[in-house]
């Protein structure tokens, strides 16, 4: 994985920009030392590591304002940092850069159940948000597999999604408002507590901007009452082509469950293996939620078994109480864990047109035949995001390469089948050079423009989600322009 | 006039164009700008529609009825209720799907599923210098670069002409029922709204129309038959504390166009403001304008106003969160003026799609 080469000129200038951080911050806030910055050298993209020059956490806005403004001055690029949980190396430092973390600010400004939305710094963790209203009866929907450990500003910068946002949508649907710091220090407020913009919608537009237009420093997001319940039901069939059909009658049918997961065979039977959740041995199983009353839930179960038994499932198991709902989606949520119990693996993210669902599994079959690496399918099912995991070893010569190697052409097929490259986790370097696979010139034109406007001299977060040799030109003026 | 049958076309209009350019789908939003008139009336049909899938992907000059038509066959629907201008405007035409996208045009549901801008999954579309240009796609989920989809849904036209959306579409529910509570004032209306979307009962609409002092709150509720059944018994235990008669209407669809249209303010002069605030705001910016008429949608964070001529609403609203838009009347810039620092990011923006100014010129910001 190619990464600009460090500015000799910044590295130079570390102790004057070292020097000037700390009289801004606290002094345990700015970290240099060698040994120190290590902790920041990687996200959960664990392949790829570099220790940043310096590190600084921040406890407020104007701490934010104040490390950019200096940066910017100095020249110096940054790479904004939540809980260094992205998968997509969203996060990894360059050796000349600053890294501006928000770990430490995590209030909770304000809480308004009448208006329902609350008010957070960006570096609370995702189910801290919940943990904040649920007391009340509320909770905030998005939910990423890494909600223990996510923060919102990773949140809002990769717009993340989650399992149940088949029904509550993903960050930018729940997302009303930011205090966001420019690379300058300037400090801008975007949108409120009041629903849509009042002239262009840069929320949406910053919503997924992978950390390169600005530092959102707090977010007004969306709350809801919780549910009366929610259950699952789960279905096993023989065929992964039948299961991908019955997530098309289900939703054709007008129910609209908040989750449909599935799980193929490899993923099955390595999960039962390793929480003995009573899983069927079977190709393909489906997990669908459905939330309300127990009435509800019992309604919207029985039609989803009713159309489910027109594809001849080899097991249909309704959950009646909580225990069963809880062994349900045991072995789902240890998916991740599971896998990696057994093998190396890299989680994918592209997302395909439900439709495709059965001829995109069949290729990556096929694919896993022709690289000779074992592939596991799990994935949100409603909205065809796929998480095909490619299992490699990581001791092994040239396997990472290989995987590597086949991740970008099953990337390529969900491209290719009018899906995209990533639904969820974005793009930061694992993807960046498919961008040119799914985007023509012109396209990337346009988003390179947005970030001109935002960020001029490109110094944030800029060897991320585009080609490098796309944003070479500008990346380089601005070493140039020291 | 300038009626390009295909993208190629409207690329070159765009880049051939020597002055300001006036961007005309169905002409039902009264967008009013000077310019050599671009109709999409050319650039129609429904490409792709997959109702496994929940999309359709459609040109951007298509009329909202026939989409509507074709997902109703399907028993599904655009479920962000987009609303209709024309009665309020005295217009005549063809609502288009690219005019509802470009103005990021929703109704009462927006409260519960979202707005325009969170239905469209895609958007190609001609910038200022007749560059032809993709974002997003047609999938659910989708954070593949910068999401240029909700930038132009809701720039009018002014940083690029719409050619194709694709959008998610929702099944239509099997039974509504609307909840009519009687007889609150404002601040009563909107506590009974905000504790009606306090609950776990997913309403999907909340509007108080004023009559006199007093008048009739609305929520709405829709799903599976018995479903409905439960939650409006439910919702009804609930309201019961704030006082008013409480009567149930099923199917309610003309009472909730009423809604969504602005009725009430249909054939009557003066101007008309749409702000939207914080719920709870609702009862004091209707106090700090003291306007001729209002109502609310949204459980009062949509304020609908009819004022005097020539009102500067914006100027009373000072300390309130939120903005206005002045939907039909002159004298006072259009859509909210943005703060400095936004403001410079905006035209920036401007600056890069539409370096000329010709689209829908000066709309959003004069």
């Amino acid at each position: 994985m190619e990464m600009p080469v460090p500015s000799q000129s910044v590295l130079a200038r570390k102790s004057r920009v070292v020097e000037r951080l700390q009289g801004v911050l606290p002094m345990d806030a700015v970290i240099h030392d060698e040994m120190e910055t290590r902790a920041y050298e990687c996200d959960a993209l664990t392949a790829y590591r570099c220790p940043p020059m310096a590190a600084v956490l921040p406890t407020t806005t104007k701490e934010v304002s104040d490390v950019l403004r200096i940066c910017h001055e100095e020249g110096v690029p940054v790479v904004p940092r939540g809980s260094g949980t992205s998968l997509a190396g969203g996060a990894l430092p360059t050796a000349d850069c600053v890294i501006l973390g928000v770990a430490r600010m995590n209030d909770v400004i304000e809480t308004n159940y009448p208006d329902r939305y609350i008010r957070v710094q960006t570096g609370r963790t995702n189910l801290s948000v919940t943990g904040a209203v649920e007391e009340d009866g509320f909770f905030y929907a998005p939910d990423p597999s890494s909600q223990l450990a996510c923060a919102i500003a990773g949140n809002i910068a990769m717009n993340s999604g989650g399992a149940h946002c088949l029904k509550y949508g993903v960050t930018t649907n729940n997302l009303m408002g930011v205090t966001m710091v420019l690379m300058t220090g300037e400090i801008v407020e975007i949108g409120g507590a009041h629903l849509d913009a009042g002239n262009l919608d840069l929320l949406g537009l910053i919503c997924g901007s992978e950390g390169q237009l600005g530092v959102v420093t707090e977010a007004t997001l969306r709350i809801l009452h919780k549910p009366e319940g929610a259950r699952p039901v789960l279905v096993g069939f023989d065929d992964n082509e039948v299961a991908g059909a019955c997530v098309s009658d289900i939703i054709k049918a007008g129910v609209l469950p908040v989750a449909i997961e599935f799980m193929d065979a490899l993923c099955i039977k390595t999960c039962e293996e390793f929480a003995q959740a009573g899983y069927p041995d079977c190709q393909a199983l489906l997990i669908i939620e459905v939330e309300g009353s127990e009435a509800e839930i019992d309604d919207q179960l029985a039609r989803i078994v009713k159309i489910a038994n027109q594809h001849n499932p080899v097991e249909v198991r309704e959950s009646k109480s909580a225990e069963e709902s809880a062994a349900i989606w045991l072995g789902r949520k240890s998916a991740f864990g599971a896998m990696g119990q057994i093998s190396d693996y890299m989680c994918l993210d592209g997302t395909i047109p439900v439709s495709e669902l059965p001829m995109v599994l069949r290729r990556i079959g096929e694919l896993s035949d022709q690289f000779g690496l074992p592939v596991g399918n799990v994935f949100h099912a409603g909205d065809g995001n796929m998480h095909p995991l490619i299992l490699f070893d990581a001791n092994k010569p040239g396997d990472l390469e290989l995987c590597e190697e086949m991740g970008a052409e099953i990337l390529k097929l969900c491209v290719d089948a009018g899906g995209c490259l990533t639904g969820e986790h974005g793009v930061g370097i694992e993807k960046r050079d498919l961008m040119t696979y799914q985007y023509a010139p012109a396209d990337l034109e346009a988003q390179l423009a947005v970030k001109d406007v935002f960020d001029p001299h490109w110094l944030l977060n800029a060897a991320k989600v585009f080609p490098l040799a796309v944003s070479h030109d500008r990346r380089t003026e601005q070493i140039a322009a020291e | 006039m300038m009626t390009p049958t295909s993208e190629q076309e409207l690329s070159e209009c765009v880049s051939q164009a020597k002055g300001p350019i006036a961007i005309k789908g169905g002409g039902t939003r009264g967008v009013g700008v000077d310019g050599d008139v671009l109709n999409t009336s050319g650039l129609t049909g429904i490409d792709l529609y997959e109702p496994g899938a929940l999309t359709v992907v459609v040109k951007a000059g298509t009329e909202l009825s026939e989409i509507e038509t074709t997902l109703a066959g399907e028993r599904q629907r655009l479920a962000f209720e987009p609303m209709d201008y024309r009665g309020l405007l005295g217009l005549k035409g063809e609502p288009t799907i690219g005019g509802i996208v470009a103005g990021n045009i929703s109704g009462p549901r927006r409260i519960q599923v979202g707005a325009a801008r969170d239905f469209t999954l895609g958007v190609r579309f001609v910038d200022g210098q007749g560059t032809i240009v993709k974002n997003g796609g047609r999938v659910m989920k989708n954070v593949t670069g910068y999401d240029l989809v909700k930038l132009m849904s809701g720039s009018w036209g002014t940083l690029g002409v719409l050619s194709e959306v694709s959008l998610k579409v929702l099944p239509m529910p099997e039974a509504e029922a609307t909840l009519c509570v009687h007889g609150l004032d404002m601040n009563d209306a909107v506590g009974a709204m905000a504790a009606a979307l306090g609950s776990p009962y997913d309403v999907s609409g909340a509007a108080h129309l004023p009559n006199d002092d007093t008048g009739v709150t609305m929520i709405r509720v829709e799903g599976f038959t018995d479903s409905v059944s439960y939650r409006t018994a439910q919702l009804r235990e609930a309201l019961a504390k704030f006082g008013g008669e409480i009567t149930v209407i099923e199917n309610a669809d003309d009472a909730w166009a009423a809604v969504r249209d602005v009725e009430n303010f249909h054939g009557k002069d003066g101007d008309v403001w749409r702000i939207s605030v914080k719920p709870s705001d609702g009862p004091a910016v209707v106090a700090a304008i003291d306007p001729l008429e209002a109502q609310f949608d949204w459980a009062g964070g949509l304020v609908w106003v009819r004022t005097e001529q020539g009102s500067d609403v914006r100027a009373k609203l000072s300390g309130i969160s939120g903005h206005a838009t002045l939907v039909r009347g002159t004298g006072q810039p259009r859509f909210q003026p943005e703060t400095v620092g936004v403001a410079a990011l905006s035209a920036g923006l401007r600056q890069r799609f539409d370096p000329r100014g010709i689209l829908n010129a000066r709309l959003m910001t004069a």
